[in-house]
């Protein structure tokens, strides 16, 4: 197996705190992975440097031998990394569809002059565009709701708006922070159904950030626990549950709650 | 049957429009070619500040890069009129690079303050220089010549603006509804999840800067044409008010309500010409109510 995303000695620093040290971990093509912790552990954190709206004060990050130090988050999006928000950020006044077409911009390419001109270029690609947005709109379950503003919708379906507009960027790694955040039970089983059917289906590698304990041992393969900032385990859900460290540090002192 | 109504409308107006020369008087003619060119520098500034939401308080300043470009290119080195649209285009974009170029990398409220300097820089540069004529202006500017006729009546003037105002809106719309101008909405919504979405904010944002730059300019030729002589002062702060006003008074990134805000700019002023002074301050509570009542501007917001 070779590692997608590779992050060797990440560290972060605002002023005189340290929110990230000497993180390393990696993510195998293919695999289902978790970055878990208790609150305040520093996994938003890892998500922000990994897509270029924080700069980290040190290390390395790589997606597939690339390098991603130092680029602008966009130019990491085209390189093929996809994220979700923890807290939606939709464009609630813009019609589903146009959201999802948001996900298409990096994969497009017509220019002022083209729009102006309406060359026939421009508008076979803004019609590849719109039928691209109506096909991830099915994958992610919401068919028939294209031309609906994306505020009005249920909680649980401007997620999926969400999923489908990062889809869309054709990525080859997927993070998704606090996808199960808000759902019910229900959306829950969904979510767990979609993000197997994203790897199986798509081959896409994912990585998700979660609070619902349930939820992570039941998808993930491989999972790294931060506390404070720092790795204090990681691997498969058995052997991260055993672990003594993690015990101390997250699952024996809220036991209840994680179960 | 009113779908294709409402297709075919534009058309019919614009050719309704074409044929007003036929009855109307030359001074209802200068009202009207003054508000076609108003149309031309407010759908301009639509894309800035509707489309990409910048605010952009220096527009002016384009408008004087377009009237002095040909302006200078006639009357002192004897340029043919329609061989300064390229400079002019050429000279806006440029000094779009240089002033968009590092301000929109920053948060927008910083453009706001750069372009309110710029503007004054552009117009105290015209009024010091010698080759723009200091502060009497320039005079002496080259009328056009179109398929070897010279272009000078009002009548002709007035078809080119039109022709102008209506190149304006075809163009903003088909930016509107492009890769591009779906760009602009997401950023202007939200620019950390546009960026998320591989959007590259500030060049997106440059992109609307240059174009309403380059509208501007073009809108500045045909003025400096059709006046034949130009001072600063028609380039002043209260002017880039002006053109912001008629975006804000129609409604921000609609294009039928910036066009018609537009036309109110220029045509209140002559329609209240008698009661002198006193229309200024009609005007001016006129546009208090408005943004009292109607916020979003005259154009009716579409509702999804």
């Amino acid at each position: 197996m070779s590692a997608l995303l590779e992050v060797h000695g990440l560290s972060l620093r605002f002023g005189g705190l340290l929110v990230l040290q000497q993180l390393d971990f990696s993510v195998q093509a293919g695999t289902i992975a978790s970055l878990i912790g208790p609150n305040g552990a520093g996994k938003t954190s890892v998500f922000n440097c990994l897509t270029g709206f924080y700069r980290p004060s040190g290390g390395r990050i790589t997606l597939d031998g690339r390098d991603l130090r130092g680029l602008r988050p966009h130019r990491i999006t085209r390189a093929g990394l996809a994220r979700t928000f923890q807290n939606l950020r939709l464009f609630r006044e813009m019609s589903v569809i146009e959201n999802v077409m948001a996900g298409r911009h990096c994969r497009s390419r017509a220019g002022v002059l083209a729009a102006i001109a309406r060359t026939p270029a421009q508008r076979r690609e803004e019609r590849a565009v719109v039928a691209a947005a109506h096909r991830w709109l099915d994958f992610v379950g919401l068919r028939g709701h294209a031309e609906r503003s994306a505020g009005n919708l249920s909680y649980g379906d401007q997620r999926r708006v969400e999923w489908a507009r990062a889809l869309a960027t054709d990525p080859r790694l997927l993070l998704l922070d606090e996808p199960a955040a808000g759902l019910n039970h229900d959306e829950r089983a969904a979510l767990v159904a979609l993000i197997r059917r994203v790897r199986d289906e798509l081959g896409i590698t994912v990585l998700l950030i979660e609070h619902d304990m349930g939820l992570v041992m039941q998808v993930s393969e491989a999972i790294t626990v931060l506390d404070y900032g720092r790795k204090i385990a990681e691997g498969d859900a058995a052997a991260v549950q055993s672990d003594p460290a993690v015990i101390e540090a997250y699952l024996g002192r809220d036991e209840d709650d994680a179960r | 049957m009113t779908a294709t109504l409402r297709r075919a409308a534009p058309a019919i107006l614009f050719v309704v429009l074409l044929l007003v020369p036929l009855v109307a008087s030359d001074y209802q003619l200068e009202v009207l070619t003054n508000a076609w060119l108003y149309v031309v520098l407010c759908l301009g500034l639509n894309v800035v500040v509707g489309y990409a939401g910048l605010l952009d308080l220096g527009y002016a300043a384009f408008f004087a890069v377009g009237a002095y470009t040909t302006g200078i290119l006639t009357a002192r080195f004897g340029v043919d009129f329609w061989a300064t649209i390229p400079a002019a285009i050429a000279v806006a974009c440029v000094a779009g690079i240089v002033i968009g170029g590092p301000t929109l990398r920053l948060r927008s409220d910083y453009l706001a303050i750069v372009t309110l300097g710029f503007g004054e820089m552009v117009r105290i540069a015209a009024r010091n220089l010698r080759i723009t004529g200091g502060a009497s202006g320039l005079v002496g500017i080259d009328r056009p010549h179109l398929f070897g006729l010279k272009i000078e009546r009002i009548g002709q003037f007035y078809i080119i603006f039109l022709l102008l105002a209506a190149l304006a809106w075809v163009v903003s719309a088909r930016l509107q509804f492009s890769r591009i101008g779906r760009a602009w909405r997401y950023v202007r919504h939200d620019e950390d999840a546009a960026e998320a979405m591989g959007i590259n904010r500030v060049a997106v944002k440059l992109a609307a800067y240059m174009i309403g730059a380059v509208f501007a300019a073009i809108a500045g030729c045909f003025y400096a044409a059709k006046m034949t002589a130009i001072s600063p002062e028609t380039f002043s702060f209260s002017q880039s008010v002006l053109i912001l006003l008629g975006v804000v008074l129609g409604g921000m990134g609609k294009i039928p309500g910036v066009a018609l805000g537009a036309l109110v700019l220029a045509i209140f002023p002559e329609v209240f010409r008698d009661i002198g002074s006193m229309r200024m301050l009609v005007f001016a509570i006129v546009l208090l109510l408005m943004m009292l009542f109607r916020p979003h501007g005259l154009w009716p917001e579409r509702r999804h």
